[in-house]
């Protein structure tokens, strides 16, 4: 009954799920300081199966330190008892490393204190493919690797115990591991990890360990503190703004305003003759300084006088593209979702007709740490040191635009200042090499925060038009749903799915688990010139504003509690299991003052149902407060609550930036915005007070955390101004709605 | 050459008097826990203390910071031990981290006035950007704090 999309869901749950272990290889190895290495190997097959393609990534320590025997090893235990992990995913403040790390540690009993973690590289895994989808992105981390990383840890473990009952001539069975330490039971003799490994190495068991059942866990699921908060207090942590390489220069960027315009020009007599100018870069359409110094750069720049060719696109203003979108409502429909027969629903006689159209403006990243990249071009080496969620596209974008091998092309990443997206791309890294290539020196290339939100590729903007019939009894018999939204992956140079509706574009849509008999969706996709990209929470980001709002809407049409309605239109547990432990936490129905409304909103996407309930306080000149909000996350197994509840309150304080005051527009082609003066951003004294709880469903999947916290707060704060006002908000942000004028 | 005063010793810098303080910091003086955030003064990942006060460093020429005792986040105590990054560690508050040097920096300047805030005042007082919304995490950190040095912890200093 299901259209494709759901095709795409099945296959997301299958590969998510416990099945891939037994396809798993797992391979013991020497480590570099003489200890046990254990590698879990996906064949082709497995890759070929998930659709994405083997893929590498960056580190924490120079690739070459690691020995080639052991790089497809995701632990490895060293004589001295450390235990090293080498992660597949970047930390960009998601606490990945903590929870990956932890998955491994729950299977192989280690000493917490001795784990340390760096990333595999992206260089040598070209060859090996060992460590599985490499990108951060998607709220992936723990959903594409846990099977990975459990299984390397209990193979760590076995042949750990293997080794020490050969030792001692005994039973594996008698043998029993702790905190890095073997234990024969029988006799209470005891050695350590460091001791065992490198004995370890030669052990062949008959077949691999089964990893342990949930109901065994003893450090998964409980609140761990982050493995990458010291370093964060201090100062000490490295991102790659902080890169240094010996006689490096900075180059400062301008680009052109409009995204498929051309530089015409460039007029450089006002810096002709400034101390430490070395180069003027001109690209096709950016124009770099290179100088000893950033500043200097950066004011060369600012000072030239730079003529562009912004051609047709750049007489667009976001007035032609509102209406572009909401004319696109009338336009060609790809079908996403066709249950039953909505228009001979809608002919019916009796019940109730409602009908909304919602709208959505870009929005975008800003990422504390801006756009930046430091590259070091040799004869026939390439190093690129840059905060990506990509390493593997970087490293083949580095290499063709350098001309080097991808094999001698080295992606360095350290800590990152912040994704949610928009560190997929390239840019950045492309033009260092320009300007590398241009002056002969290793370059710092940094983007200012203009340029950061000029040139964003943003959260799409976009309409959809809402009809739905209500029965008699107030159930939802028909719904229709348009999205008329711009395309991600057209917009970012890759094939979209043929019949041009692409899974982002009705996330949150197609897949709803709301029981409703005639049900379509449709999605008209297509491009401005206005680029757009992934954004923490993808399509649920705006989607779930649309959707969660009308939900609202045919509640209080149908009369009847806004909790209750949804739950009337479920049967799946895990999502009534949510509302219910909302409803409970959150004393939904107990009387609110004056000007106070409660709102409630609940999706899934990434893997896990997250519900929130805000409470509001609208003043009467329309003002919104945000008073509270409580969450409740079933993202089915937890493997670090502590950062679980920083993504739900983080996903949250994002969700509520794009609600109250995030707006891109475009004037002239341009991005109008500049910086955080102009493009707000929520700070401390908006932030309302968070609580999140877990509500763990089990079972065989695991579901992400990263984004699914963004998509319901829209809704749920929109929700909450309807129950304090009476007053429906059908388009975002709320400082741009004069709520006294609705 | 410039002479600068920063975290306890005398260094010379080759800048230009323009440049702001954050640049000098991180590109001459190699400290990078100071961060570029904005480049305008509004997000205050660049925060620093000029003679104690919080300062937004990127909008700070360093010719005005000659004669001035400047403090940096690896400056401000040994071995991690100011009160504010204590607590920072006890709640676990950074998630990327980038901003969270100028978060401490801005609270530990923040609290040597307001030694007991509230919540309302420590909205008021603290107005440092953090994109993964770590804020309700530092608020907690920023009483814990108060706490810290209302029992007598205090930071440990360089010798």
């Amino acid at each position: 009954m299901n259209a494709p999309l759901d095709k795409t869901l099945r296959r997301a749950r299958a590969r998510a799920g416990a099945g891939m272990s037994r396809r798993q290889a797992v391979t013991a190895m020497l480590s570099a300081a003489g200890g046990l290495a254990i590698g879990v190997n996906l064949p082709a097959s497995a890759f070929a199966a998930t659709g994405k393609g083997p893929r590498p990534m960056g580190l924490l320590q120079s690739p070459e330190a690691i020995p080639p025997h052991e790089l497809s090893a995701f632990v490895v235990i060293d004589p001295d008892d450390t235990v090293t992990l080498r992660l597949p995913h970047n930390e960009l403040g998601q606490g990945t490393t903590t929870a990956l790390a932890m998955l491994i540690a729950e299977e192989l009993h280690c000493d917490w204190s001795k784990v340390k973690c760096e990333y595999a590289s992206a260089t040598r895994n070209l060859t090996l493919k060992a460590y599985g989808s490499m990108t951060t992105v998607g709220s992936q981390g723990v959903r594409t690797s846990v099977n990975m990383l459990q299984q390397a840890g209990a193979s760590a473990r076995a042949r750990l115990v293997e080794a020490a009952a050969r030792h001692w001539k005994c039973d594996a069975a008698e043998c029993k591991c702790e905190d890095s330490v073997i234990e024969h039971m029988p006799t209470g003799r005891k050695v350590t990890y460091g001791a065992m490994c490198a004995e370890a190495v030669s052990v062949k068991l008959d077949q691999e360990p089964k990893i342990k059942p949930p109901e065994e866990y003893r450090l998964v699921g409980k609140p761990t503190p982050r493995l990458d908060t010291r370093p964060k207090i201090d100062g000490s942590a490295k991102f790659g703004i902080d890169a240094r390489v010996p006689g490096m220069v900075y180059a400062s960027v301008r680009q052109c305003p409009v995204s498929d315009g051309k530089l015409k020009s460039v007029d450089d007599s006002a810096i002709q003759g400034r101390p430490g100018i070395l180069k003027v870069v001109r690209m096709a359409n950016a124009v770099a300084v290179a100088a000893d110094k950033f500043w200097r750069a950066k004011k060369a720049v600012d000072d030239l006088k730079i003529e562009w060719d912004t051609g047709a696109s750049g007489k667009v203003q976001q007035a032609d593209l509102d209406k572009a979108y909401r004319d696109g409502l009338d336009g060609p429909m790809g079908s996403a979702r066709k249950d039953g027969d909505v228009g001979a629903a809608f002919g019916k006689p009796g019940g109730k007709l409602i009908e909304a159209v919602y709208e959505a403006p870009y929005q975008a990243h800003v990422p504390m740490e801006p756009l930046n990249a430091t590259v070091w071009l040799q004869d026939d080496r390439l190093d690129v040191w840059v905060s990506t969620q990509s390493p593997p596209s970087v490293l083949a974008a580095a290499a063709a635009a350098a001309g080097v091998k991808p094999e001698k092309t080295f992606v360095h990443v350290n800590f990152v200042g912040g994704g949610f997206g928009r560190r997929s791309t390239p840019d950045e890294v492309i033009q260092a090499i320009a300007v590398a290539k241009a002056v002969g020196k290793p370059v710092k290339l940094v983007w200012t925060r203009e340029q950061d939100v000029q040139h964003d590729r943003f959260r799409p903007q976009a309409a959809s038009k809402w009809r739905a019939r209500l029965d008699d009894n107030g159930r939802i018999e028909a719904l229709d749903c348009r999205v008329a939204v711009p395309s991600l992956l057209r917009s970012l140079g890759r094939p979209s799915t043929g019949d041009g509706v692409e899974p982002m574009a009705v996330e949150c849509l197609a897949g709803t688990a709301y029981k409703i008999p005639n049900l379509s969706v449709g999605a008209n996709v297509f491009n401005t010139h206005v680029l757009v990209a992934f954004c923490r929470g993808v399509g649920s980001s705006q989607n779930g504003f649309f959707v969660e709002s009308f939900i609202d809407e045919l509640a209080h049409a149908a009369g009847q509690d806004p909790y209750k309605f949804r739950r009337a239109h479920l049967d799946r547990a895990d999502w009534i299991g949510v509302l219910d432990m909302l409803a409970e936490k959150s004393n939904w129905g107990s009387p609110m003052g004056p000007g106070r409304g409660r709102g409630i909103a609940i999706m899934e996407c990434y893997g896990s149902i997250t519900g929130q309930v805000a409470e509001v306080s609208v003043d009467a000149k329309g003002k919104v407060k945000v008073d509270r909000m409580v969450i409740v996350q079933d993202c089915y197994h937890a493997a670090n609550p502590n950062t679980i509840y920083q993504q739900m309150e983080g996903g949250a304080v994002f969700g509520l930036g794009q609600t109250l005051a995030g707006n891109i527009t475009i004037k002239d082609g341009a991005t109008q915005q500049t910086n955080f003066h102009d493009y707000r951003v929520i700070r401390m004294a908006e932030t309302p007070k968070i609580e999140t709880y877990l509500h763990l469903s089990g079972g065989p999947r695991w579901g992400g955390v990263g984004e699914p916290g963004v998509g319901p707060t829209p809704p749920a704060v929109c929700n909450a101004v309807f129950a304090a006002t009476g007053k429906r908000v059908r388009r975002l942000p709320l400082a741009s709605v004069d709520l006294t004028k609705i | 050459m410039i002479t600068l005063t920063v975290n306890g010793k005398t260094r010379q810098v080759d800048a230009d008097p323009d440049t702001p303080l954050l640049w000098v910091v991180r590109d001459e003086l190699e400290l990078t826990g100071t961060k570029f955030g904005c480049g305008i003064a509004q997000c205050g990942a660049c925060t620093v203390h000029v003679d104690g006060a919080a300062t937004r460093s990127c909008s700070f020429p360093v010719s005005a910071a000659v004669g001035k005792k400047i403090t940096t986040i690896e400056g401000l105590a040994k071995d991690a031990s100011h009160p504010v990054q204590q607590a920072w560690l006890e709640i676990d508050v950074p998630q990327c981290g980038y901003c969270q040097s100028g978060q401490i920096m801005a609270a530990a300047a923040f609290l040597a006035k307001n030694p007991r805030p509230t919540d309302e005042d420590i909205d008021r007082g603290l107005t440092n950007i953090c994109r993964c919304g770590t804020y309700p995490r530092i608020k907690k950190a920023v009483h814990r704090a108060a706490d810290l040095m209302a029992s007598g912890q205090n930071a440990k200093t360089e010798a």
